[in-house]
């Protein structure tokens, strides 16, 4: 619950501040304190990709991408209303939709009850391996993961398209 | 219902509007694309949060324990996350032609400079 208010209180952070660098390490914080938050809720393999990924991988991307644009905001010309209005709106909705919701760790919720009991019981069984996330991952949803992989390979893909074109101008 | 029991929710909704507000009020190319991040990352607590369990543990199976957290989740996110950040490496290879192209990762210059473009044609 602390992290969750901290990761509310860095996103603030976020909005106001308008020097991207600043920005970008504010976000780094903010994945540390989301990887910290998903150790505590039991997702140690989804911790380990976060830190990774979005703490490491997505700021060396941020900070190689503000290397080549500029490092500060704007400030806009009008006042944000509208967007502020939509954005309170949308949020009085989800708040509502959450008093229909199940508590937190409620073992009695739906999502404790139906299809999980079949993998935690015969998994170990029918794969041979004790992390359920892996034999899930790996074995019963192997191809969604094969097709995982080609969403990156596309995307990297294309990155290298977007890129290579700029160094060659950049030669001319 | 209860504050404590609903309070993941809460956070939860209020770094998905926060990362919308980022995206429509901010008119900074980077800028949208962390908000773009954050509204990202509000969803996997969406998920997550729900499968676990007090008491319970980490879903690798061991013969001394007997209540796991939900491990369907997690496969999902893990996926997520994975293709969020392809995205967001995409996203920032399209900021930078933008840039080389205008000159301006700002929305309303961008715009400004479009509209002068069609003027003069």
């Amino acid at each position: 619950m602390t992290l969750l208010t901290m990761m509310a209180v860095v996103t603030v952070a976020i909005v106001v501040q308008r020097n991207l660098f600043a920005v970008v390490v504010f976000g780094s914080i903010y994945s540390f304190l989301m990887a910290t938050a998903l150790v505590a809720l039991d997702a140690v393999d989804v911790a380990m990709t976060e830190a990774s990924v979005g703490a490491g991988m997505s700021t060396v991307l941020l900070l190689t991408a503000l290397n080549l644009t500029r490092g500060d905001e704007v400030k806009p010309l009008r006042r944000p209303l509208l967007p502020l209005f939509v954005a309170i709106v949308i949020g009085a909705a989800l708040v509502y939709g959450t008093f229909g919701l199940p508590a937190f760790s409620d073992p009695q919720a739906a999502i404790h009850l139906h299809v999980v009991p079949r993998y935690l019981v015969d998994s170990l069984r029918e794969t041979g391996v004790p992390n359920v996330v892996t034999s899930v991952l790996a074995s019963y949803r192997g191809y969604d993961t094969l097709g995982e992989t080609t969403v990156v390979f596309t995307a990297g893909a294309g990155v290298i398209a977007l890129l290579r074109r700029r160094r060659g101008k950049a030669k001319q | 219902m209860s504050f404590t029991g609903h309070y993941t929710y809460w956070v939860t909704i209020f770094l998905m509007i926060a990362g919308l507000y980022i995206v429509i009020a901010r008119g900074n190319l980077v800028k949208k694309l962390i908000g773009l991040g954050i509204f990202q990352t509000s969803v996997y607590i969406l998920y997550i949060a729900p499968g676990k369990l007090i008491g319970g543990t980490a879903p690798i199976l061991a013969a001394s324990f007997h209540t796991y957290s939900n491990p369907l989740p997690h496969v999902l996110i893990l996926t997520a996350i994975v293709v969020g950040v392809a995205t967001l490496a995409l996203g920032l290879a399209i900021v930078v032609r933008i840039r080389e192209a205008y000159d301006s990762i700002e929305e309303d210059e961008i715009l400004e400079i479009d509209r002068s473009e069609g003027e003069a044609q």
